[in-house]
């Protein structure tokens, strides 16, 4: 594997899957409710930087306990609070990080391309993360959608193949990095992607990306394995990209009867945080389909597989 | 396909024969040893360890009547030569129910090597509960021990250089059951598996 995860484009297929597999393996490990200590020893004396630029619950803490339960040390470092704040930039942040002997960053950022440059730039020797950057990527949220879909839609013979399942994408893709991210692992996969949104949250250039597009989402439910909903961005919108909430949530959101139209056995996802009654309502939220709280507990074994699989060999 | 015998320098120290009545043997002694099979738990060291555990679980129960839990224990995670080598894949860990709490665990592995496998594996055994006592049995015990760790149960003593290979093969991974020696690379024994002797798993 690459010193670094920046993009999925840093995983081949056979990396991607053994990526799920070790979190699998780790998963059945600490699941277990007769073992003693739910942690292992593997990254003792290792420092896991989270290095925060933009607001985060689930993916901080998720990397937190990854690192934690790896027996790493972590030193959390949001930009509020921090000598940014004054004005600090990214360099000068890494070559303190360097300083202090970090060997993983795991770094979000509201610039796209932000983890590339503290990789490449020679600033620092440690590997990088990349747990989210502006509207480019975030490689673990998919991972971990993946590693979810695994679990629930492998088929018996060949578990965790994803091969042929048809995976709906739905809202915001425009300013989402979880979107491409998923687009480009699912791809790899072999599963099959529609995204689904107003052509105003289509980006630019969507026509390159190995998946279909479609504006109408009721034509899209029926066949799908998964319908994962985008929260909309409503932070990164300086613009109006559709007339009113109301409109958005009649065309776009996860309604009752638009549940009632997947199949038996489709997930719906999100990755967090939801706006309830926006894109998605209470009912879709909180049905036995849903796997919103399972992606969270998933979040932890996917992201103890990455540190364990950048960390725990050779350097 | 399993390594011929009539590889140059390759030979066979243990056929089928000698596998099977070494593994009854063993059976024998552990039952001889805790009185029987009630609280024993076999844990196999993967790869090759946890095919031998389950074919003791088999014999072992044959002869009480009841059958005796086998897993799996990998010790990937606590291994001392991680930071050697880029990061390992893990092997399945299979805890029988019931845990290791208050029981006998039999650690079973193919060759007992350097003993920094079985130092590992001790220490996740730590982690999963605190068993009352830990046994060892290994079909080879190849020599050149590097920590103070001693096999309870040998299936064969094989004095050999540090720059020999020991491979053990078994039916259901490798077509036939034996051990064979030959030449090998001439690694220290550190920096190697305790079943390196094996070959690349």
């Amino acid at each position: 594997m690459n010193r670094h995860l920046l993009s999925i484009d840093d995983l081949s297929r056979d990396e991607a899957t053994h990526v799920l597999d070790t979190a699998a393996e780790l998963a059945h490990l600490l699941d277990d409710t007769d073992r003693a200590v739910r942690k292992l020893p593997t990254l003792r004396g290792r420092t896991v930087v989270n290095l925060f630029f933009e607001d985060s619950t689930r993916t901080r803490i998720s990397f937190e306990a990854a690192a934690k339960r790896l027996s790493a040390d972590v030193i959390n470092f949001s930009a509020k609070g921090s000598s940014v704040s004054k004005g600090e930039s990214l360099k000068d942040t890494a070559l303190t990080l360097e300083a202090m002997g970090a060997d993983a960053v795991v770094v979000r950022h509201p610039a796209s391309g932000a983890p590339h440059r503290l990789a490449y730039s020679g600033w620092t020797r440690s590997s990088v993360v990349n747990a989210g950057d502006g509207t480019h990527e975030h490689p673990t949220q998919a991972l971990l959608d993946a590693f979810t879909m695994r679990r629930h839609l492998g088929p018996p013979d060949r578990p965790g193949a994803l091969d042929g399942r048809r995976v709906a994408i739905v809202g915001d893709i425009l300013h989402s990095r979880v979107a491409r991210s998923n687009v480009l692992l699912l791809d790899k996969l072999g599963a099959a992607v529609t995204l689904v949104a107003p052509p105003t949250l289509l980006p630019v250039g969507v026509g390159s990306w190995p998946c279909q597009t479609s504006y109408d989402l009721d034509a899209v439910l029926p066949a799908c394995d998964v319908v994962m909903m985008l929260r909309v961005q409503r932070e990164r919108m300086n613009a109006a990209y559709f007339p009113s909430a109301r409109e958005y949530s009649r065309r776009y959101g996860l309604d009752a009867p638009r549940l009632g139209m997947l199949a038996e056995h489709a997930l719906v996802m999100h990755p967090g945080p939801m706006n309830r009654g926006l894109e998605i309502s209470a009912v879709a939220a909180d049905s036995p389909r849903s796997t919103i709280v399972e992606q969270v507990a998933n979040g932890v074994s996917v992201r103890m597989a990455v540190l364990y699989l950048l960390l725990g060999g050779a350097q | 396909m399993p390594p011929a015998v009539d590889e140059p320098g390759v030979r066979e120290v243990l056929d089928a024969a000698d596998v099977a009545r070494a593994l009854t043997r063993i059976a024998h002694e552990i039952l001889e040893r805790n009185r029987g099979a009630s609280d024993v738990v076999l844990l196999g060291v993967p790869t090759r360890g946890v095919g031998l555990a389950r074919r003791l679980g088999e014999r072992m129960s044959a002869v009480e009547g009841s059958a005796v839990p086998v897993g799996s224990l990998d010790v990937t995670m606590y291994r001392d030569d991680l930071r050697l080598r880029p990061a390992r894949a893990l092997e399945h860990t299979d805890i029988p129910a019931g845990g290791v709490d208050g029981k006998v665990v039999v650690l079973v592995d193919d060759v007992l090597y350097s003993g920094r496998t079985v130092r590992a594996a001790l220490t996740a055994l730590d982690d999963l509960g605190r068993p009352r006592s830990v046994q060892l049995a290994v079909l080879v015990d190849r020599g050149h021990r590097e920590l103070p760790i001693r096999a309870d149960f040998v299936g064969k003593n094989l004095p050999t250089s540090s720059r020999e290979r020991v491979r053990v093969l078994l039916a259901d991974t490798d077509g036939r059951d034996a051990v064979l020696i030959g030449a090998g690379p001439g690694q220290p024994a550190a920096a190697l598996d305790e079943t390196s002797g094996a070959g690349p798993r």
